[in-house]
């Protein structure tokens, strides 16, 4: 299968964000790709308030999973309330990590107003959850993962593997 | 040996003693516990991932600050927290600690955090449970206090990120400390390579040297260019007889005062377990001046035990 270039998709979701930048906008990306993809974006769209998140205390199969081995700890320190904020994450699949980075969110004070931007919608959508702001829109099997990765210069890679 | 802590996929599934803990698993605790510290710097002071579930604090000896910051990391967690102080309760009238723990188990708890004087007590409890129920030793006798040891590890580790470059002092009353043990292996298992403990004779188990330690007996030696300084509290109440002469002269020896500070390294902290015997193992201007991060032991140990806790409740279903 033919993957789309991710950093086309970048400077693709990067000018559509940039058109909904307002006085009252922050970035908050997602460990580990959505991280990756807003560096990339503050490196173009100058300073915005900007934080991250990984929601690993807000998932619904912790019961199952537990704990990840490595979790990142959030950093969200600019202050949450009344602002428009751009959720950035690099693949929609199941919307269940959206669903988490939301509670997550409101525990920090209440936004005016959440926007999903992804890299990728992978479809398999379980929850009434969509992205606004779409890089492309790829149709994969379960059995299909679908992996972003970051190389040392900082240039994008998107990868399948079939399990 | 099998290991009573870690379930047979090698994860952790009750906390009774640091001795033995693999590596891999202290640091997910110490990492998971990063997490956890700005969480009470939020306008919520709560993460939902022990929704639903049921901790019980099972105090046989009275604790009021660790029963109150295991309550606390628990609700911080949102569990429901049930406190029992055994020693008022059933016990008194001749209930066994097992049949505490099965009424408990028949009214649905999901861990057990379990203080006891009597060295071994939690990991009865361990052994007694079913399967999806965690125990975490918060202090039995002289043996462990693993929460303890790990929150002044993360400590540690906090302020002097580099710990294979750093030198460890541990002042005052080795021989009835819980955490002393605990600190010890957790530190050379982290791999701080140089342990020193600084304390009389008569305050030192017999072959602490055995623990991969330095032994001092003289404070003037013993601090001399340290990084880190964690005193010990004077165990008054595990003390019996004549060990040492009088408090006075206890702190003119191995008291912590900025004049016997100045020998350690001019950016060593200071660390306490507490409660803190002013005047006894420690001056209050060591105890309030500036290099002391006493009260941020006692936040940072909410943030670990709220990390031992989400470890231990992962994972089961």
């Amino acid at each position: 299968m033919q993957l789309p270039d991710p950093e086309i998709l970048l400077n693709d979701i990067t000018a559509k964000i940039k058109a909904l930048v307002i006085t009252d906008t922050a970035l908050v990306g997602i460990h580990s790709g959505g991280v990756w993809i807003m560096q990339r974006i503050l490196g173009t769209l100058g300073n915005i308030p900007h934080g991250t998140l990984d929601a690993a205390l807000y998932r619904d199969d912790y019961a199952q999973r537990g704990l990840k081995n490595e979790p990142k700890p959030p950093n969200i320190l600019f202050d949450v309330q009344g602002k428009h904020i751009i959720l950035i994450d690099d693949i929609f699949y199941t919307g269940r990590t959206t669903r988490a980075a939301m509670n997550e969110l409101f525990d920090y004070g209440r936004p005016a107003s959440i926007t999903l931007a992804v890299l990728i919608n992978r479809g398999g959508a379980e929850l009434p959850i969509a992205p606004q702001i779409v890089g492309a829109e790829l149709m994969l099997n379960p059995n299909q993962d679908l992996q972003l990765s970051q190389d040392i210069k900082g240039k994008l890679h998107l990868g399948i593997k079939n399990g | 040996m099998v290991n009573p802590q870690l379930d047979k996929n090698g994860h952790l599934k009750h906390l009774l003693t640091i001795e033995g803990l693999p590596k891999n698993i202290l640091t997910q605790v110490l990492d998971t516990a990063e997490t956890f510290v700005g969480v009470a710097e939020r306008d919520v002071k709560k993460v939902p991932l022990l929704r639903g579930k049921t901790v019980c604090n099972i105090f046989f000896e009275n604790s009021t600050r660790t029963r109150t910051t295991f309550e606390i990391a628990a609700k911080r967690l949102s569990a429901d927290v049930i406190n029992l102080n055994v020693g008022t309760s059933s016990q008194s009238k001749g209930e066994t600690i097992l049949d505490t723990v099965d009424n408990l188990i028949a009214m649905h708890t999901d861990m057990f955090v379990v203080r006891h004087n009597q060295s071994g007590a939690a990991h009865l409890i361990a052994q007694h449970v079913p399967d999806n129920i965690s125990v975490i030793n918060a202090g039995d006798g002289r043996h462990a206090h693993p929460t303890q040891g790990l929150l002044d590890v993360f400590t540690v580790r906090r302020y002097k990120p580099d710990m294979h470059n750093l030198r460890v002092a541990l002042v005052g009353d080795i021989l009835h400390s819980r955490v002393a043990r605990s600190e010890i292996h957790a530190l050379t298992t982290l791999g701080v390579p140089e342990v020193r403990v600084i304390a009389p004779k008569t305050l030192l188990p017999a072959h602490v040297e055995k623990l991969g330690v330095q032994v001092f007996h003289d404070m003037n030696e013993g601090l001399k260019d340290v990084d880190v300084v964690m005193m010990l509290r004077l165990q008054s109440e595990r003390m019996s007889g004549a060990m040492l002469p009088s408090a006075q002269e206890y702190f003119k020896t191995f008291g912590l005062t900025p004049e016997k500070l100045a020998l350690a390294k001019p950016d060593a902290i200071v660390m306490h377990p507490g409660p803190m015997n002013r005047g006894v193992e420690i001056d209050s201007r060591v105890a309030d001046g500036k290099q002391s991060v006493i009260l941020p032991q006692v936040t940072y140990g909410i943030a670990i035990r709220m990390a031992v806790m989400a470890i231990l409740a992962g994972g089961n279903a």
